[in-house]
């Protein structure tokens, strides 16, 4: 070892939540001027240990150096004074300041905000110069784009003088030329001797970018390596424990007829902005149409119309047949009436009621069915515990118990109940969000196999998810959507990661193969 | 995971927020001078020591029941309804219209009608706040805050003015007809010599109250509605995905809960006074807000929670009689009872947590 | 024309502000508490209980600096517990503030019955145990020019310091807010508390600096009513005035001038309504009162319901901070 300090050192951190041990006995060493990624997957305890290192939570066990001192990091205060700066995966700005209010507040030089503010500006134009970093002081957040406001918390921990940055999940929201962009500017920072600790679970990024890697799995670091010494390979089986399958057993697809036919839809959210722009797609029985994109470009919006949870303008068949998109109609009820069954992307916010039992969450938007009901008036609560019952046994939800409370089951079981009672229904046609998010890896093969199993039965699919890998493993055909636009089709043999993340970005099939991939990123 | 199991919280929540109530009302009783044991002792004697007490609170209980149903159906799709005191005195002047108005040959026949006329005069009271709130998005709380005072200022210029007998100085309607008067306790269960209930305005109103409590029961833990009605509660965007629309939730639930509070007026305006009196109300619908949270919005919660107040105002009213403490003690441990429960229930539970916790890992080792 | 203009004259302007500023003092305590994200409908409470206590100690002590200072005291008393509710322990804020009107409306009644034995009220106060109208210069020299005259000595002069002390209020209020950093400060945590959070200061001692902002002001709010605007406390003399400046907050959209001018407006209505003759004789036909005592609650459900202008809320308003990641 050399005799420089490490710019941050852990040594055995422990954090527990109740019965949870988030983060067990964990050590790492950070040399300054390095990038340094976090890998693991969803629920692994990376953002814990650096929420730890931010001050947000206090260590159960465990010593932080900073440059070889040993500190304390009781709040966000102390950690700001260590020179830890943090971007958090949910920007944490206040929307309706300007950009230069919202890099002051909290780092003011008195009580008058005048001159803090005329000195920030003065700042913010040497810290733009400096590292590439532009952005119009006196715009307010909620009126420019994430990428910008990306920088602006950059901008944030850079005026507060972090010599550390912590990034969590940054391109969790980006496209990729954004997040090439915020790769170059990390790159710069380095340059500049800044460390850098980015918390990742893509494995692309960490092998572009970092200089070390450390893998956390189920709250223990399993291993630190220089990621020159490494391979994407290697890392994912520290990251799971063992191979992963990234290829779902199928056969090819025998699609038949269209069930769901899609025609010049749009959608107009509340604020005016246009997320759906004239949307053109097909879904056949026996086929699953995946569709790709960086989050926020219109996926979510075109399951909510399709799930009747918004109102939208345009054409929708299903089975032959117009579905109504603004009237009485429009809503989830008549959908299910129509056939169609809906895992939504957030199942804590949407697919369940957290403080309800198991048994009620089943007969959750079915409730009207005929067998959960004795009269016109009221529920036959006790039917639905039954059918709940058969249904926990078929899916293999543990603990197996109806009355339990939605909320008191892992994340797999609860999207397990969901799927449920969503493909238990029989329905023609399956909206399927982001199937995985938040799923421990057991159950991650489990749902593939069975929305697998409803495409074969001749059911129609159409599968949202922002994972690459995950479109790639069970599409048969996939759309790109980006800006509330389809950008092409493709067909999975026929394409790679690279292709569908251009496309991703706002290319389209002819200018994705005609230009050369760094002339795209600028855009 | 929930460290305290649920039967804990809906009873040693309320039970220890009762008894800090109690405590500090007893240091406050203390504090002016008076001896809080003699003035519990008064309390428990004028309330409930005599079927004459028990007909005034019980009579009080009745009040306390409606509003506070209303504010717990209200609760249940997560809506505060504040206004109860305004649809109460919306109901009232359904229940006096249908009683000048219309001549009916029978009670029986008159309290069907004026539940009828309480519950429609308040639900509209009700509804237009709830369509406010679902259609333009304004805050709930505040509208039917405004409600009230629309209410009182309403009342006020009808009882000054239109409803107000020529001739008449104070502020009221013209007595009801005889045929509309509901039988009290003691025309109810009194039989040979001795008459007991006596005097008290205790009516058949209580036994509407306790039908009441088993139809929201129903309501809430049977129905479909009431499926829908938590649903929406307890989360709107997994309701919308359901296809529960939230706008009919609002609607029905707020004027389900107006309805309840109208509902008030059966007992206090048809039973009790006999005519609509200014200020009927008398803040009976801002104590169905501590009765509704300290019964964890729970029909038999309530009941129980109605009969407390019940039994606090009956004892206050002799308090005041005899002592020098004045009823306002009663708006005291109110106060503090809304406190305790509603928002400082944390400060209880917290310890509770603790508490269990602890035994959990002696149970385990 | 004259009956229309009378409706202006300088008696009912003068009546208008007089009635106004425990509106505006209350609005504004009102705007510093939701500012920070936390609601606050037991302006009402804090009023009553200052009321109170100012009279109390005004009449005991003869000085009314000292029942002011008392009536404060108290408002800020029940502005921790209303932290503590909403803050320490996470409570809902509405809950908390419907409980403090609560307990002013019967601690009131209760220390007053004890303390003085009147039903509930304490007796008139006399002289130095009041805040008396300060006699501008001249006032009674210049009484004769016609208007100005008038204007001078009882509209802009002859009022109680507390008036001026409300008025000078809103441009401090303002300043306060936008040109300093407790200002930002408070803005961003009634905004996004996660941001406050994140930039290393404290939520909660922000907002607990708010909810006892919001306590003095309502203190002085209610010292104006009992030692200024009426000689002596009555039970329940805020008579929902608490709940007018919280409409007048929902009126002015949460900003400090809008305020003043929403308390002048509801000022105003009060004072015309003590004198329906005037309306009589202006419009030729009877006004109700009662119409002009709901107005400033119709006007707010209006503005609530966004026929007139929608009023947004700050984003983090009623929401107790809880930190994540």
């Amino acid at each position: 070892m050399t005799d420089i300090a490490p710019a941050i050192e852990l040594k055995g951190i422990s954090k527990a939540f109740g019965p949870v041990q988030a983060n067990k006995d964990i050590s790492i060493r950070v040399m300054p001027g390095t990038i340094h990624g976090i890998i693991g997957e969803n629920g692994a305890g990376k953002s814990t240990l650096m929420s730890i290192l931010y001050g947000f939570y206090k260590a159960d066990k465990g010593e932080v150096f900073i440059s070889g001192r040993k500190t304390e990091i009781p709040d966000s205060q102390a950690a700001i004074a260590a020179g830890i700066g943090m971007v958090f995966q949910h920007f944490k700005l206040v929307e309706n300041f300007t950009v230069l209010e919202n890099v002051v507040l909290g780092a003011e030089d008195g009580w008058s905000l005048g001159p803090s503010l005329r000195k920030a500006r003065k700042e913010l134009i040497n810290l733009a110069d400096e590292y590439g970093l532009n952005v119009d002081p006196d715009a307010l957040i909620e009126e420019i784009g994430v990428g910008m406001q990306q920088r602006v918390e950059i901008l944030k921990a850079l005026y507060r003088q972090a010599d550390i940055l912590i990034l969590d999940e940054p391109t969790g929201v980006l496209t990729p030329a954004e997040a090439d962009q915020l790769f170059r500017i990390l790159q710069r920072l380095k340059a500049e001797g800044k460390t850098i600790i980015l918390i990742t679970h893509k494995l692309r990024e960490i092998m572009d970018v970092t200089d070390t890697v450390s893998v956390m799995r189920r709250g223990e670091m399993t291993a630190t390596v220089k990621t020159s010494e490494t391979s994407p390979q290697q890392l994912a089986e520290l990251m799971v424990g063992r191979k992963v399958l990234l290829r779902v057993d199928k056969t090819p697809a025998k699609p038949r007829e269209a069930v769901l036919e899609v025609k010049g839809l749009n959608v107009t959210d509340d604020k005016g902005v246009h997320r759906l722009k004239g949307i053109d797609l097909t879904v056949r029985a026996g086929e699953v149409l995946g569709i790709a994109g960086v989050a926020g470009n219109g996926q979510s919006e075109l399951l909510e119309v399709l799930g009747g949870i918004q109102s939208g303008e345009g054409s929708v068949k299903l089975n032959g047949a117009e579905i109504d998109l603004t009237g009485r109609h429009s809503d989830g009820q008549s959908r299910r009436a129509r056939g169609v069954a809906h895992v939504p992307e957030d199942r804590q916010r949407e697919g369940l009621i957290m403080n309800f039992a198991a048994w009620e969450n089943t007969g959750f938007g079915y409730h009207h069915d005929d067998r959960y009901n004795r009269s016109r008036l009221m529920m036959d609560n006790a039917a639905l515990r039954q059918d709940t019952e058969e249904k926990m046994d078929r899916f293999d939800v543990r603990p197996p118990n109806p009355k339990l409370a939605a909320k008191s089951f892992s994340g797999g079981n609860q999207q397990k109940i969901v799927l449920a009672r969503e493909i238990e229904r029989n329905p023609d046609l399956l909206l399927i969000g982001q199937p995985t998010r938040g799923v421990d890896i057991g159950a991650i093969e489990f749902i593939h196999q069975q929305i697998v199993a409803l495409r074969d039965q001749g059911k129609a699919i159409l599968l949202v998810s922002v994972e690459l890998e995950e479109i790639l493993a069970l599409s048969d055909r996939i759309a790109v959507m980006f800006d509330g636009q389809i950008m092409g089709e493709r067909l999975p043999d026929e394409t790679d990661e690279k292709e569908l993340g251009l496309m991703m970005a706002g290319m389209t099939r002819e200018a994705a193969a005609a230009q050369p991939q760094n002339a795209a990123q600028e855009g | 995971m929930d460290v305290i199991p649920k039967w804990a919280d809906a009873v040693l929540v309320p039970l220890i927020s009762l008894i800090l109530a109690a405590v500090l009302s007893a240091l406050v009783i203390l504090a002016i001078g008076e001896d809080p044991v003699a003035a519990a002792k008064l309390m428990v004697e004028g309330a409930v020591g005599s079927t004459y007490g028990w007909g005034y609170t019980l009579y009080y209980a009745t009040n306390f029941i409606f509003t506070g149903l209303a504010v717990s159906v209200a609760f249940h799709a997560r809506m505060f309804n504040i206004g109860g005191e305004g649809q109460a005195m919306l109901g009232g002047l359904g229940v006096a219209l249908v009683c000048l108005y219309i001549p009916f040959p029978h009670w029986a026949l008159a309290l069907p009608v004026a539940i009828i006329g309480a519950a429609a005069f308040a639900a509209i009271w009700a509804a237009i706040p709830a369509y406010l709130q679902a259609k333009r998005g304004s805050h709930i709380v505040i509208t039917t805050i405004m409600f009230n005072f629309i209410a009182a200022a309403l009342l006020n210029y009808l009882l000054v003015g239109m409803l107000k007998p020529s001739g008449a100085m104070d502020p009221a309607t013209a007595k009801f007809a005889a045929t509309t008067h509901l039988p009290t306790f003691q025309d109810l269960f009194s039989w040979g010599e001795k008459p007991v209930f006596r005097g008290a305005p205790a009516n058949v109103s209580f036994f509407v109250s306790l039908l009441a409590c088993v139809a929201v029961w129903f309501l809430i833990w049977r129905t479909r509605l009431g499926f829908e009605i938590r649903a929406y509660g307890e989360s709107e965007s997994a309701a919308k995905y359901a296809g529960i629309s939230p706008t009919k939730i609002i609607m029905i639930s707020m004027i389900i809960s107006g309805a309840l509070a109208g509902c008030m007026a059966i007992n206090n305006v048809m039973g009790e006074a006999e005519r609509l009196v200014l200020g009927s109300v008398e803040g009976a619908g801002f104590i169905g807000i501590a009765v509704a949270l300290m019964g964890r919005s729970h029909p038999l919660g309530v009941l129980l929670a109605a009969i407390l107040f019940g039994f606090l105002y009956q004892g206050g009213a002799e308090l005041a009689l005899w002592t020098n403490i004045p009823r306002e003690l009663i708006i005291v441990i109110q106060a503090l009872v809304i406190m305790f429960t509603g928002a400082l229930d944390n400060m209880i539970r917290m310890p509770l947590e603790k508490i269990f916790l602890m035994m959990r890992k002696e149970g385990a080792a | 024309m004259w009956d229309f203009l009378n409706l202006f004259s300088v008696p009912v302007l003068e009546t208008s502000i007089r009635l106004a500023t425990p509106l505006l003092l209350a609005c504004l305590a009102g705007l510093f508490s939701e500012r920070a994200g936390i609601f606050d409908i037991g302006l009402e409470g804090k009023m009553l209980i200052a009321a109170f206590f100012s009279a109390a100690i005004s009449f005991n002590t003869g000085s009314v600096w000292l029942g002011l200072g008392a009536g404060i005291l108290a408002s800020v008393t029940l502005s921790i517990i209303h932290g503590l509710a909403s803050i320490t322990f996470r409570g809902n804020q509405l809950i908390s503030g419907v409980a403090i009107n609560f307990l002013a409306a019967g601690m009131t009644v209760l220390i007053a019955q004890s303390w003085f034995k009147q039903g509930g009220r304490t007796p008139q106060l006399e002289g130095a145990a009041r805040f008396n109208p300060i006699e501008f210069p001249f006032a009674e020299t210049f009484m004769p020019v016609p208007v100005a005259g008038p204007v001078y000595a009882s509209l802009i002069g002859g009022h109680a310091l507390l008036v001026y002390v409300a008025i000078a209020m809103v441009p401090l209020t303002w300043w306060v807010l936008f040109r300093t950093r407790f200002g930002l400060r408070l803005r961003a945590v009634g905004e996004n508390p996660a941001a406050v959070d994140t930039a290393g200061v404290s939520v909660v001692g922000l907002r607990n600096a708010a909810v006892l902002i919001c306590g003095v002001l309502c203190g002085l709010a209610g010292a104006y009513l009992a030692t200024a605007l009426q000689a002596g406390f009555v039970k329940d003399m805020t008579a929902g005035r608490g709940y007018i400046a919280l409409a007048a907050l929902i009126f002015a959209k949460w900003r400090p001038w809008y305020a003043l001018a929403a308390c002048l407006l509801f000022g105003y209505l009060q004072a015309i309504a003590l004198r329906p003759d005037l309306l009589t004789a202006a419009f030729g036909f009877k006004v109700q009162i009662q119409l002009l005592d709901a107005l400033p609650y119709i006007l707010t459900v209006v503005i609530l319901a966004g026929f007139v202008g929608k009023a947004i809320p700050p984003r983090a308003g009623g929401a107790p901070y809880v930190k994540e990641r």
